[in-house]
């Protein structure tokens, strides 16, 4: 069972801090050290920097045009709406 | 102690005395990352708006206790995670997931899937499929993993803002980030893996 040997297991709870580049240069070396030798544990640091990478690359919603309008009337804003600089000291 | 820039304070004091252009500024600063946040975390467009109304309704009532020792967008995701988890308390009091990886007396996750689908064309990634596999994955997060991983993997909240929203320690969001992450590591692998399969013909 891939991660059951004890060095794995050791380094895992690490991985994060590794792959956020905020591990400790000892660490840094030990993980690398095994990743050398441990192709699991390689896969592993390796899919999980590229899933991290891929959640972070998804398109970021915006709330909708439609929304933004309700969400202005119901505070009574709508005034500011037509995208008109305000007024400065506006009640 | 935390100076919080100029620019806040004054609008701060702006929408204390009732300048409703100040209210809209702050509306036009941040809704959008309150949206995202409700809507990972109730995964409806419309629950989402609710909340984001709600936030800010109740936002401009309580201005007046607000203090300024975070920053105001730290004060309104607080608000705004709290009045989501009220909705989700009300429709699902248990969520239990399955196909969990293995989970250790300390509550560690365990890998368990080796293929190394890294080496997939970049294009692979980018396909609708994939898109829908990643967010139906992040909405798969449990409740407990969600809401960090949505703050500082997506919203890019610092660990210590991520605390100071869901009112942990920096360590519980450092662990439950990794958690997240494995955790979503392991279930994107298995789509990947049956993708690449699928693309060798095995």
């Amino acid at each position: 069972m891939g991660l059951d040997i004890p060095d794995c297991r050791h380094l895992l709870g690490s991985l994060s801090e590794y792959i956020d580049e905020e591990a400790s240069a000892e660490v840094c070396a030990e993980i690398e050290r095994h990743m050398a030798e441990c192709e699991n544990c390689r896969v592993v640091v390796d899919t999980l920097r590229k899933s991290v990478l891929l959640v972070r690359q998804l398109p970021r919603r915006t709330l909708p045009p439609e929304a933004r309008q309700r969400l202005y009337k119901s505070l009574d804003l709508g005034d500011f709406l037509t995208g008109k600089p305000p007024r400065p000291g506006t009640p | 102690m935390t100076t919080h820039n100029t620019d806040e304070q004054l609008l701060l004091e702006r929408i204390r005395s009732g300048d409703k252009s100040a209210c809209a500024l702050c509306i036009d600063l941040h809704a959008d990352t309150l949206y995202r946040l409700a809507y990972r975390l109730l995964g409806d467009e419309a629950e989402a708006e609710d909340v984001v109304q709600e936030t800010f309704i109740k936002a401009f009532m309580a201005i007046d206790t607000f203090e300024g020792r975070s920053k105001l967008g730290t004060w309104l995701y607080r608000i705004a995670y709290n009045q989501a988890l009220m909705r989700l308390r009300r429709k699902e009091p248990a969520k239990v997931s399955v196909d969990e990886p293995i989970v250790t007396a300390e509550g560690e996750q365990i890998p368990r899937q080796f293929f190394d689908w890294c080496c997939l064309p970049e294009e692979d990634f980018e396909t609708a499929e994939a898109r829908e596999t990643l967010e139906a994955a992040i909405q798969a997060l449990s409740e407990t993993l969600k809401p960090v991983f949505v703050l500082r993997e997506l919203e890019g909240l610092s660990t210590a803002e991520t605390a100071a929203v869901l009112q942990v320690s920096q360590e519980v969001v450092k662990t439950r980030l990794h958690r997240a992450r494995l955790w979503l590591r392991e279930r994107l692998a298995g789509y990947f893996t049956e993708y690449a399969r699928t693309q060798t013909g095995d």
